[in-house]
């Protein structure tokens, strides 16, 4: 199979890329300035307990051996112990990361499930109503300030209908599906807990709303000018010519074409969408990862970040790659 | 005989912005059955636009605005959008001059056969790839049941020229339009490819509008040719008598640049000028510019078709006065 050496290829150009991104996050964090270790005894302590506490976190060894040792953790999945909470970072990501990874999938979800067929219905019926309202739509996504969008939300659905809810995960009187993924709409499926799959299904409707329609925009506009591009080739009036119906020429013979840019810009906004979730997560108290990275960060809880950015980038190198094996799916032009 | 397709009065614009390009101001002709019928012009004269509004094909910003086109008696200028799809590919067929464009990249040579094979012949998938297997034999590729797997991209211009060919006759139309088929094609098989397509017509009892610029194309192959001139026939007839016996001054120029009829040495001679501008087209014929016998009473109206001999016609006022002369009418206009 073409396809399955394709993907172990693509796997493997992982490696250098986690290790330079480690390398770079162990750097930077390391040289900005600033002393964990005067931050964990505090300002009245004394310069022997704070030369003994940088010992303890091995802060006076020579930086690469401090990265050997990270680095050697990281393969065993120890991320090493946060300086703020005294928890391993694994265990706290464990805790938060899934929230965020749910939020941002549902607003991909939301954004790529929309904007696809709105870009489509947009370049059919083009210049004319469908396409107004699309566009007119897609104009409020990509100039709406998201916080402002959240506050929005939050007015009309939660304080005047009162049809959705507007913080956390859950409703206060559900506990936590039994945790297998940490998403909880995933593990209610997955245990069959149709209540709390529907609450937690509800809380997520706003603010993946909020985080998913810049992305829902620009989903659509791509679509819709693909689509035009495409719908005015050759190969389509031959297919017309050949009298295809309607529908399949849209469907098959332009769609095919015309998903192929739309696929690399979904793969790189799940980078920013990520980002993008930490703001959105603050608007609508979505305990997801956002707060605690921000605490780590004003607390230089280095081990806490570079955790975060290794998981950052591992998930979205792995976006990438997904979009590597849709293009040649896509595409058979692709050179494996 | 009566006509497979009747075209009459047909009138095609563009809606651009600098204006309306009156691309057809007037086309009629007819095709009967089984025949091979030339249509010859320079490129722009408005070749293509015929063939596209024949399919109902016409894109914005163009728009068919006048005529009738009628299939076995039936205007297609009438029916709805479905019912016209359903005798695109199944009663008239049409292949084009790019073969490199013409063939969508994402889609297998099977996928892409077989579909057009099921919508006209309602037959499942495994039977369409048969009679798409049988087709690509019938246009001579080399391993058919490999073709079929194969991306269009795989294959070579000549190769992609016959898939075409083939998608097209796989539903045995009873007209192929053939736009410029061997135009893009490289020179060392443009033969081959004309022969094929015309041999197999032949087979089926297909009728062709053959597509081009260059008149030798249709010397050897065609029945009956029409030469046309920004947007009008300018004279039509029988191979032979086109050759012959050329009437219009335009036919003319066209048959002293063949390369074949020059003398060795000589320079092969082109019609000096250019196409008129269609947007603001003039009054008269619209050859005006660019003839050579023209005279002052040919800026008055523009021509129209004149009977010369046996299925021999012209649109010219010079001719058409000369002749009523000769034949003792006096001038007409
Ligand atoms: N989509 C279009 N928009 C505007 N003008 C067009 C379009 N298609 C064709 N035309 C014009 O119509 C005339 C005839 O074109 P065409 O039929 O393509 O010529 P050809 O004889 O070379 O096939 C030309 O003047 C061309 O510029
Ligand atoms: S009508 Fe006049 S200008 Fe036109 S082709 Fe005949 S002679 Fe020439
Ligand atoms: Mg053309």
């Amino acid at each position: 199979m073409r396809i399955a050496k394709y993907i172990g290829i693509r796997l493997l150009y992982i490696i250098p890329v986690m290790l330079g991104v480690t390398i770079l996050v162990f750097l930077i964090s390391h040289t900005i300035p600033g002393d964990p270790a005067s931050l964990i005894a505090g300002p009245k302590a004394s310069k022997a307990t704070i030369e003994r506490i940088r010992h303890d976190l091995g802060l006076d060894k020579p930086i690469y051996v401090q990265y050997m040792i990270y680095l050697r953790g990281l393969l065993k999945g120890d991320f090493g112990k946060s300086i703020r909470t005294g928890i391993d970072v694994a265990t706290d990501l464990k805790k938060y990361f899934p929230a965020t990874l749910e939020l941002t999938f549902f607003s991909m979800l939301f954004a790529i499930g929309a904007g696809i067929p709105l870009g489509i219905i947009s370049a059919i019926k083009r210049n004319r109503w469908p396409d107004h309202i699309s566009r007119t739509f897609s104009i409020f996504g990509v100039s709406m300030p998201v916080f402002w969008l959240g506050l929005l939300l939050l007015l009309v659905f939660y304080s005047k209908l009162k049809i959705l809810p507007g913080s956390g995960r859950l409703d206060t009187i559900l506990s936590p599906p039994t945790h297998i993924t940490g998403m909880y709409t995933i593990d209610a499926l997955l245990t069959g807990n149709w209540p709390v799959f529907i609450s937690a299904l509800t809380h997520l409707i706003l603010p993946a709303f909020c985080l998913g329609y810049v992305y829902l925009a620009i989903i659509t506009r791509i679509t819709r000018s693909s689509m035009l591009e495409v719908l005015n080739k050759e190969y389509i009036e031959t297919a017309r010519a050949n009298g295809i119906p309607e529908k399949s020429i849209i469907l098959k013979h332009a769609l095919k074409n015309a998903l192929i840019p739309v696929v690399t810009i979904i793969g790189i906004s799940f980078g920013e969408l990520m980002g993008g979730a930490i703001l959105t997560e603050t608007i609508f108290s979505f305990p997801g990862v956002g707060k605690y990275v921000v605490e780590s960060i004003n607390y230089l809880d280095f081990p806490a970040i570079m955790g975060f950015t290794v998981v950052v980038t591992f998930i979205y190198v792995f976006m990438n790659l997904l979009v590597d094996v849709i293009y040649a799916f896509l595409d058979p032009q692709i050179r494996y | 005989m009566e006509e497979l397709l009747k075209v009459e009065g047909l009138h095609t614009y563009f809606h651009t912005y600098r204006g309306v390009l009156k691309a057809l101001t007037g086309v009629s002709f007819s095709l009967y059955p089984g025949e091979i019928l030339g249509l010859v012009g320079e490129t722009g004269c408005g070749k293509s636009v015929t063939a596209r509004s024949i399919m109902r094909l016409i894109k914005e910003p163009g728009k068919i605005e006048e005529g009738k086109i009628l299939y076995r008696g039936k205007d297609l200028l009438s029916l709805s959008e479905e019912e016209m799809r359903t005798i695109r590919g199944k009663d008239i067929s049409m292949i084009f001059q790019e073969p490199m464009t013409s063939l969508n990249p994402v889609l297998k040579i099977g996928t892409l056969m077989s579909e057009v094979i099921m919508v006209h012949k309602k037959v499942n998938k495994n039977r369409a790839l048969n009679i798409a297997k049988k087709m690509l034999k019938e246009v001579k590729m080399p391993d058919p049941e490999g073709v079929l797997n194969k991306y269009p991209f795989e294959l070579s211009g000549g190769m992609r020229q016959r898939v075409m060919i083939a998608m097209a006759l796989s539903s045995d139309p009873e007209i192929l339009i053939a736009d410029e088929p061997t135009t893009a094609l490289d020179v060392t098989i443009q033969g081959q490819i004309l022969r094929l397509i015309i041999d197999l017509s032949q087979k089926r009892g297909t009728a062709v509008l053959l597509i081009t610029h260059d008149l030798g194309v249709v010397a050897n192959v065609a029945d009956r040719v029409i030469v046309m001139y920004a947007g009008n026939i300018v004279e039509e007839g029988r191979v032979k008598s086109i050759f012959t016996n050329p009437s219009h001054p335009y036919t003319k120029g066209l048959l002293r640049s063949l390369p074949s009829l020059a003398k060795e040495g000589e320079e092969l001679p082109t019609i000096p000028g250019t196409l008129p501008n269609l947007i603001y087209p003039p009054k008269g014929c619209l050859f005006y510019d660019r003839c050579d016998i023209r005279e002052e009473y040919c800026k008055e109206g523009r021509p129209e078709r004149f009977h010369l001999g046996e299925e021999h016609y012209v649109w010219c006022h010079k001719i058409k006065n000369e002749k009523m002369e000769r034949l003792g009418y006096g001038r007409t206009d």
